[in-house]
């Protein structure tokens, strides 16, 4: 199944028996343990290993806490809680489940903006890319189920704002929507069916992961040069026990971090309205998702304005799919030979932009739309006197200080009987979030954009003869020793 | 590019700090001075406050607030507030059943006719439910309806400070002037509170001197989430921070007679209360920071031997 030639020999008579009907150690071992892995390889390519580490922890805490909860309205929050007190370490499972949900994107992103810097993406490994695109998009999904679970009222309405998506698509929306609520509203139907595919979903991730090694097996792993492997001898290391022992200790060094939440800090990455059961009667003041969304609902929000026949609403969507979807089609859109950033002077600088640009984004997802990016720039806000004369409506405003204030007030007092004035405070127009976030969805997009026509002009640094002359840089002899790239 | 990294860290913590907004228009909590002592990586809750806490919560917010999540066998578990050793089974322990017994519930199984007999909780109870349904609760406080307080601390930005501030931030009811209003022909007779009076507004109050009018049935709380606009007489640009809630002012010096002799100020009581409230919503947080402080030595443990056999194996490797 992998590119290399194996190297397995069975010792034992069993071991040559099992070979010939189900070659499963030979397996482990071409995978695991005699699989030749650049010598060059960084911390930034643990996390494939911390990835691995993130989904069995997931699945492992979910299945037992899947034997203590109650997918019903009436019994969900209840039992969630029934967990945290009732259940011997429920809480421990419980927080280390709400919480790894957070390590595993955060681990994801670290990974994906990893194989955007070193051109992990490029040929011979599309396939590779695109399988990762597909996890990616399957745990989004997952958390979103996984969010709704307990009930609450972030759960509650914060699904009513993502099933409402569906509603935007012309036609069929609405029949979309209704097919995944299982009914016209957001009930029993929609709890018990999110928590049946919340279950079936990580295994299907584990299915993915299954292909994703295989096809990163096939033409191995990228490395920081982004030279591909001449030599095994010279240019590899097997990858046990020299990637076993570097992966575990950043594994370790990683659920460092992941303890330090889920022991001292196990809600800071949620939201409080979320201990307070759903109510569909009242909405929060502020529905946000969960981090690890925000940049893709800063996207949604950014949109404000119609397209020829597009509405906002639809055309919101359709940006939010798209930033996703320009993930899958990145092999195609980065015309560049040279996969590492190290020796791509002009594309490195945009890769650096286009993570702040990120960050950017959910700091957008998180504020409020219209609220002020730099509220010391925001003036003062008017006053705003609404009356109506003779049935119709009119409106005054004041500015300035208290002044505006008296003279509103007076005007106010003059104004006849059944004019019902009322009073009040207009924020100034200022540069909002809802601009920010334009501004940097067209930004996130031209990232993208800008990698097709800078990968036709720009000119590469020279590239190091292989991996094994990379790594004596610090022999000075060697220096000379690089070759143009191609 | 290096400027660039740092700068790209900077707005990432930026970004993260995001999250941490505040709600509303409300006043920003600020907790006890000297803060909890369940705070930090070894705080665990004052038992004797968490006692005191839960006399509060019996005598003055119970007949409001449910905590449907809560048993009283929960009080004698360990790490609750009536924890003893020598029961190990808390439904064993006489203190906590005599805490229990003090409340009458429905029992929850027919007698002989097939009615519902009320009897004296056992420690397996449920805390008992002040009102049998929502609509009950609605009926008598005026169409509000009182929150259940089982996780109240967790369900709300800043936890227990917040808490503490509500329940100490109403301006004193002598504050209030009472105002006779013609409307349609009636008399109406308003609470209006001359905001620069009120001197828990600190920093905001001397500048604006404007009346703020109380809706009957609500109360006025700058910790409140909420908007004062509406009722504000003075420049809307100026409305104080908060809103009104349908809870009037609870905690009077002296409402409780702590049985630990403690003197009942108003800042005592919503000190414990908060505190009791916190260990409610959070029961295993000791076990919680004990299990934690294991975890991350072995961890460390762990990861020290880890970096070593990683020298180790890569000694010969030049990478």
């Amino acid at each position: 199944m992998s590119g290399h030639e194996s190297t397995y020999k069975p010792n034992s008579a069993f071991e040559r028996w099992l070979d010939t009907r189900l070659p499963i150690i030979r397996f482990a071992n071409d995978t695991m343990i005699n699989f030749p892995t650049p010598k060059n390889l960084n911390y930034w390519y643990i996390f494939g290993g911390v990835l691995a580490v993130c989904l069995a922890i997931q699945i492992i805490t979910g299945v037992i806490l899947a034997m203590h909860y109650e997918a019903s309205v009436d019994g969900a929050f209840a039992s969630v809680e029934r967990i945290m007190r009732d259940v011997p370490y429920g809480w421990l499972l419980r927080y280390i489940h709400a919480n790894g949900a957070s390590m595993f994107f955060l681990a994801v992103y670290i990974h994906m903006f990893r194989g955007l810097y070193y051109g992990s993406y490029k040929a011979p490994r599309e396939v590779l890319w695109i399988i990762g695109c597909v996890i990616y998009l399957l745990m989004m999904a997952t958390a979103f189920l996984g969010y709704m679970l307990p009930w609450g009222q972030m759960s509650y309405h914060g699904s009513n704002v993502i099933t409402g998506l569906f509603g935007a698509i012309p036609l069929v929306g609405e029949s979309i929507q209704t097919w995944l609520m299982g009914g016209p509203s957001i009930g029993n139907q929609t709890l018990q069916r999110f928590f049946s595919l919340h279950y079936l979903l990580p295994f299907m991730i584990a299915g993915a992961v299954v292909l994703h090694i295989w096809a990163l097996h096939v033409p191995g792993n990228t490395n920081p040069t982004g030279v591909e492997v001449k030599e095994v001898e010279k240019d590899t290391v097997p990858f046990h026990p020299y990637y076993t022992v570097k992966d575990a200790f950043g594994i370790v060094i990683f659920l460092i971090m992941f303890a330090v939440f889920v022991f001292y800090a196990p809600n800071v990455l949620g939201h409080a309205d979320n201990y307070i059961e759903a109510n569909a009667l009242v909405t929060p003041a502020h529905i946000v998702p969960e981090w690890y969304l925000l940049p893709f609902y800063a996207i949604l929000r950014a949109i404000t304005f119609d397209l020829g026949p597009i509405d906002a609403k639809l055309l919101g969507v359709i940006f939010m799919f798209a930033a996703i979807a320009v993930l899958f089609v990145l092999p195609w859109l980065d015309t560049s030979k040279v996969k590492s950033m190290r020796y791509r002077p002009v594309a490195r600088q945009f890769f650096f932009g286009f993570v702040v640009v990120c960050f950017l984004l959910g700091w957008c997802g998180a504020a409020n739309p219209d609220d002020a990016v730099i509220p010391a720039l925001q003036g003062d806000p008017s006053l705003v006197v609404s009356y109506t004369v003779e049935g119709a409506p009119a409106t005054a405003s004041y500015k300035g200080g208290e002044e505006a204030f008296e003279q509103a007030k007076a005007f106010m007092a003059s104004l006849p009987v059944g004019a019902n004035p009322s009073l009040a405070a207009v924020p100034a127009p200022t540069f909002a979030f809802r601009h920010l976030s334009l501004i940097l969805t067209f930004l996130y997009f031209g990232y993208f954009v800008a990698l097709f026509f800078i990968g036709l002009t720009e000119k590469p640094k020279a590239l190091p003869e292989s991996i094994h002359k990379s790594v004596l840089k610090r022999k000075p002899k060697d220096t000379g020793n690089a070759v143009p790239a191609e | 590019m290096k400027t660039f990294r740092i700068l790209a860290a900077g707005l990432a913590g930026l970004a993260f700090a995001g999250f941490a907004h505040a709600a509303g228009g409300a006043k920003h909590p600020h907790g006890p001075e000297g803060g909890w002592p369940f705070e930090g990586v070894t705080g665990q809750y004052d038992k004797a406050s968490v006692q005191r806490g839960y006399q509060v919560y019996k005598q003055v917010c119970s007949s409001c607030h449910g905590m449907k999540l809560l048993s009283y066998r929960n009080l004698g578990e360990p790490g609750g507030p009536f924890y003893d050793p020598a029961y190990p089974n808390p439904n064993d322990n006489p203190f906590v059943k005599a805490l229990a017994a003090e409340n009458e519930v429905m029992n929850a199984e027919p007698n002989e006719a097939g009615e519902f007999d009320f009897r004296p909780a056992m420690p397996a109870d449920r805390f008992r439910s002040p009102f049998p349904n929502d609509a009950a609760a609605r009926a008598a406080n005026g169409g509000a309806l009182p929150p259940d307080l089982s996780v109240m601390v967790k369900a709300r930005h800043y936890g227990a400070d917040y808490v503490y501030n509500l329940m100490t931030g109403y301006p004193d009811p002598a504050l209030f002037e009472d105002r006779e209003v013609q409307e349609n022909g009636e008399t109406l007779y308003q609470k209006v509170l001359d905001v620069s009076k009120f001197e828990k507004l600190g920093h905001y109050r001397p500048e604006h001197t404007a009346y703020l009018v109380q809706p009957a049935g609500q109360y006025y709380n700058p910790y409140m989430a909420g908007d004062t606009k509406p009722n504000y007489e003075g420049d809307p640009r100026h409305a104080p921070p908060g809103g009104f809630l349908a809870m009037a002012p609870q905690l009077t010096p002296g409402r409780v007679e702590y049985t630990d002799g403690t003197e009942a100020t108003v800042s005592q009581m919503a000190y414990d209360v908060s505190q009791f409230l916190a260990w409610a919503a959070e029961p295993k947080l000791e076990a919680r920071k004990r299990t934690g402080l294991g975890t991350m030595v072995f961890l460390l443990i762990l990861g020290t031997l880890l970096w070593f056999s990683y020298k180790q194996i890569w000694r010969k490797v030049e990478h």
